[in-house]
């Protein structure tokens, strides 16, 4: 692999691994779970800034994988292992089930299928309220939350596991998009009918990148009820399909370290703000605007169009 | 109450639901169908119409004249301010589809949480002009041939009956509006061929300006009617939003009077559906309803298949 | 002889009016074939029919004796088919090189040597070496056509279909494009639209010449050229070639 790309994503993780000795408590907690959110958008980008599909309903692959995850931890008693597994192969397969029935539409009206579907998912878990307890949520028990020996109960395993996840998907991201499959994701994105022409099945091709951002999302789904020990609905609700774009959008659509940098700004964003006003969604609504009008390539883009035209 | 009475009484409060939709989703649609744009923000509008009529109702004192000056004031001032995001922001966007519903889904932010900074996280009721209660009758089989009888709790109030009629007849005006008259017809234009308008000297821009005004009014305007039978509420704007979308969807994306007969069956359907369902199985059924249309039948139940 | 490519009966009706109607064509391997005729004659609706954009009306098409009627256009590249589109259609915020690594990774996988080797090779062959890094829509419009070009060599297809190639190129570059055609001709059968008649007579082994939606002559060069039919078919709707 080219020397820069891995000295800069490796430098993104080796910083990382640094700020967990020398960051305080509270900044400490929020970076682990900006990692994995950070997760959730890497998944969404490969979707939205490789093939060029724009969903508004990934909260429900997200919540898949926190819910798959969940509901056999809690109902059944499955190990942390096995239930984390479990809620990645839930959000893959409702990935694929969804993928199956919204690529047959394009654009707008792509937008707004996986908008309704989502939201369908997100009115399940609420009937389904005997099982997942509505609104309310599961709370998961600390004194089971153990992954391979390590208790996720605390901080600092938390955070290590964070940035192991986060590397994880960092990595797997840079190499599925510098592979032939995400260069053909790309020449989706850039011209669809061409791509057809050149051989590639289109369908299969935006399938399977549904179905990897799908679980991608459910990855970081899961790993968020399993480290913060809550599974609750809110996680499926419109909101949860929107930060992700906004996110990637912010940090820059179609790179692979910007999503990180999206979460980040707007976890902080939201965090400062929300301690000033009820209305905290204000900055998001703001911050979306603004973007679509002076920045549709977002930090990371900005950075490639400007300097770095090698970024991945 | 027996099963007659009761799903009467389920049709006639559907028949208010659909009059309200109707109102909007001939707002959403008429943006679709003139703009090629998605407007999500469309239920904020709705949801300003009704704080808005609040707010307006007391300041104007209240009572029947209150609610009046609301019933003018408001949709204009929504409309005033729809035409401001549009020139703000839609318009430099040169209408992209989809980083316009991006640009909306940011305005839904904004309209929602200036209002929850605004006007609170309370529910607030405007009283109704007025509110008679009117009971109904109801025909029974008797012994002796058929019997008027008058089952307790078989009612509409006359506010109720006004908000059929008020909306029936904005969307009679609206109708004649793009049928019968020039701005009409100007609309109708840019609808078919934006670019032959605009080399025919029609001012697309102008038009877009007051389509996207004249949507958000009417969502407005059905905020207004709907603030003395359901109270006031910065999140109110989603459900009504979804509603909107499934009438629009169904009737097909663009068609006005597709979207008529959709509001008045989903708003039924609704009614109906509620009274035995649960709501929230309502809601899903409703929601994947639109989402399977789009992927089976995208020119909507009513539409008829692109050329 | 087996022919490479054949439709039998093959015909397209848009809303009732016949654009491509009954067509029997077959390409033997190794030739070059021209299809002419005037605008609106059905050119560009045959060859969207062979490539799979289009589906025809009624008819079937046979690659090497299979019938691929049904089949979707990636499926028919992967058998050996490339098109280059009339209307230039390349991945303009990609770079050249990319453009070309594209149509080459299908055939070549993951190995990035070799696929940087064909597509260095292929552009080398078109005359686009000097411009491997330039983002493809930052090309001119000629360097675009040779990118399109480029882009079907890279697919080492059996069959090339070359919709229009010359349409916009200078005359050096025409002079060209003959060379490389006359070099490809050795690997592939082609199929040309062209409206450019000194390219089709220089190049063609045979011509078939589309009028109204049918096959109106079909032969050698000087045959065509000789023919009272298709000088009418041309003149009567003001001779454009």
């Amino acid at each position: 692999m080219n020397a820069r790309i891995l000295a800069l994503h490796g430098g993104l993780l080796a910083l990382l691994l640094v700020l967990h000795f020398v960051l305080p408590v509270y900044h400490h907690g929020n970076l682990a779970r900006i990692m994995v959110l950070a997760c959730y958008a890497i998944g969404y980008n490969l979707l939205f800034g490789y093939t060029g599909l724009l969903s508004l309903g990934h909260a429900m692959f997200f919540a898949a994988g926190m819910y798959g995850m969940g509901m056999p931890f809690h109902h059944l008693g499955l190990g942390a292992e096995l239930a984390f597994l479990a809620g990645i192969g839930t959000a893959g397969a409702l990935a694929l089930v969804v993928g199956l029935l919204a690529l047959r539409t394009l654009g707008v009206a792509f937008m707004i299928v996986t908008l309704m579907f989502s939201q369908a998912f997100y009115l399940m878990i609420l009937l389904a309220a005997r099982w997942t307890r509505g609104d309310e949520g599961l709370v998961l028990a600390g004194a089971d939350r153990v992954l391979f020996g390590l208790d996720l109960t605390d901080p600092d395993i938390r955070y290590l596991l964070a940035l192991g996840l986060f590397a994880l998907c960092l990595s797997a991201a840079l190499w599925l998009v510098r592979r032939p499959f995400g260069r053909v994701l790309v020449a989706i994105r850039e011209n669809p009918e061409r791509a057809e022409l050149l051989g590639y099945d289109i369908f299969r091709h935006k399938l399977a990148a549904v179905v990897v951002s799908g679980m991608f999302s459910g990855a970081a789904g899961a790993a968020y009820g399993l480290m913060f020990g809550y599974v609750g609905a809110s996680f499926a609700e419109v909101h949860f399909s929107i930060f992700p774009l906004l996110w990637v959008l912010l940090g820059g659509a179609g790179t692979v370290i910007g999503p990180f940098f999206g979460v980040l700004f707007m976890f902080y964003l939201i965090d400062i703000s929300s301690g000033l006003t009820p209305a905290y969604m204000l900055i998001a609504g703001v911050a979306l605007v603004l973007l679509t009008l002076f920045a549709p390539q977002g930090l990371a883009g900005e950075v490639r169009r400007r300097w770095l035209r090698w970024l991945p | 109450m027996e099963f007659g009475p009761h799903l009467m009484l389920a049709a006639l409060e559907g028949a208010v639901t659909a009059a309200v939709l109707a109102l909007m989703a001939a707002g959403l649609s008429l943006v679709f169908g003139v703009m090629r744009v998605v407007n999500v923000a469309h239920g904020e509008f709705y949801m300003l119409g009704a704080v808005l009529a609040f707010v307006v109702a007391g300041m104007a004192g209240g009572g029947a004249p209150g609610f009046v000056a609301a019933l003018v004031a408001v949709p204009l001032i929504v409309a005033a301010l729809a035409v401001a995001a549009d020139r703000a922001v839609l318009r430099r966007l040169s209408y992209d589809p989809e980083r316009t519903i991006v640009a909306t889904i940011g305005i839904l932010y904004i309209l929602q949480q200036l209002a929850l900074m605004g006007y609170g996280p309370d529910a607030r009721p405007v009283a109704p002009p007025f509110n008679h209660r009117i009971a109904l009758p109801w025909i029974d089989w008797g012994a002796g041939g058929p019997v008027l009888t008058w089952p307790w709790g078989l009612s509409i109030t006359s506010y109720k009956l006004f908000v059929i009629g008020a909306a029936a007849t904005v969307l009679a005006g609206l109708w004649l509006l793009m049928t019968r008259t020039r701005i009409g017809l100007v609309m109708r234009a840019t609808q078919l061929d934006r670019e032959t308008a605009q080399t025919f000297g029609i001012p697309v821009g102008r038009v877009y300006a007051l389509v996207f005004g004249l949507g958000a009014g009417l969502a407005a305007l059905a905020g207004v009617l709907i603030v003395p039978i359901q109270q006031a509420h910065y999140l109110m704007g989603g459900d009504a939003l979804l509603l909107s979308f499934i009438v629009v969807i169904i009737g097909g994306l663009g068609s006005l009077p597709g979207t008529l007969i959709a509001a008045v069956l989903i708003g039924l359907s609704d009614g109906i559906i509620s009274v035995f369902f649960s709501p929230t199985l309502a809601k899903i059924i409703a929601t994947l309803l639109v989402a399977l249309v789009l992927v089976f039948r995208p020119q909507g139940l009513m539409g008829k298949p692109a050329r | 002889m087996s022919a490479l490519l054949s439709t039998r009966a093959l015909s397209k009706s848009f809303a009732g009016l016949r654009a491509v109607h009954e067509v029997d064509l077959d390409l033997a391997p190794g030739e070059i074939r021209a299809l002419i005729g005037p605008n609106g004659a059905g050119k560009t609706t045959l060859v969207s029919m062979l490539i799979g954009r289009i589906a025809p009306t009624s008819g079937a098409i046979l690659f090497e004796g299979r019938d691929i009627t049904r089949l979707p256009a990636h499926a028919r590249v992967r058998l050996g088919m490339a098109y280059t589109f009339q209307i230039t259609s390349v991945f303009a915020r990609l770079d050249v090189a990319e453009n070309v690594g594209l149509a080459a990774r299908r055939r070549l996988g993951g190995d990035r040597a070799a696929v940087a080797r064909e597509t260095a090779l292929v552009l080398e062959r078109v005359g686009l070496a000097g411009h491997a890094d330039a983002l493809a829509g930052d090309l001119s419009y000629g360097h675009q056509r040779l990118l399109e070009l480029a882009m079907g060599l890279a697919q080492a297809p059996r069959l090339l279909i070359l919709d229009e190639p010359t349409q916009g190129l200078a005359e050096g570059e025409i002079e060209a494009f003959k060379r490389l055609i006359r070099e490809v001709a050795a690997e592939a059968t082609i199929l040309l639209i062209e409206h450019n008649m000194s390219v089709v007579m220089a190049l063609a082994d045979r011509i078939t010449v589309l009028d109204f939606g049918e096959v109106l002559a079909e032969g050698s060069p000087a045959g065509i050229h000789a023919s009272a039919a298709v000088q009418a078919a041309y003149l009567g709707t003001g001779a454009d070639a």
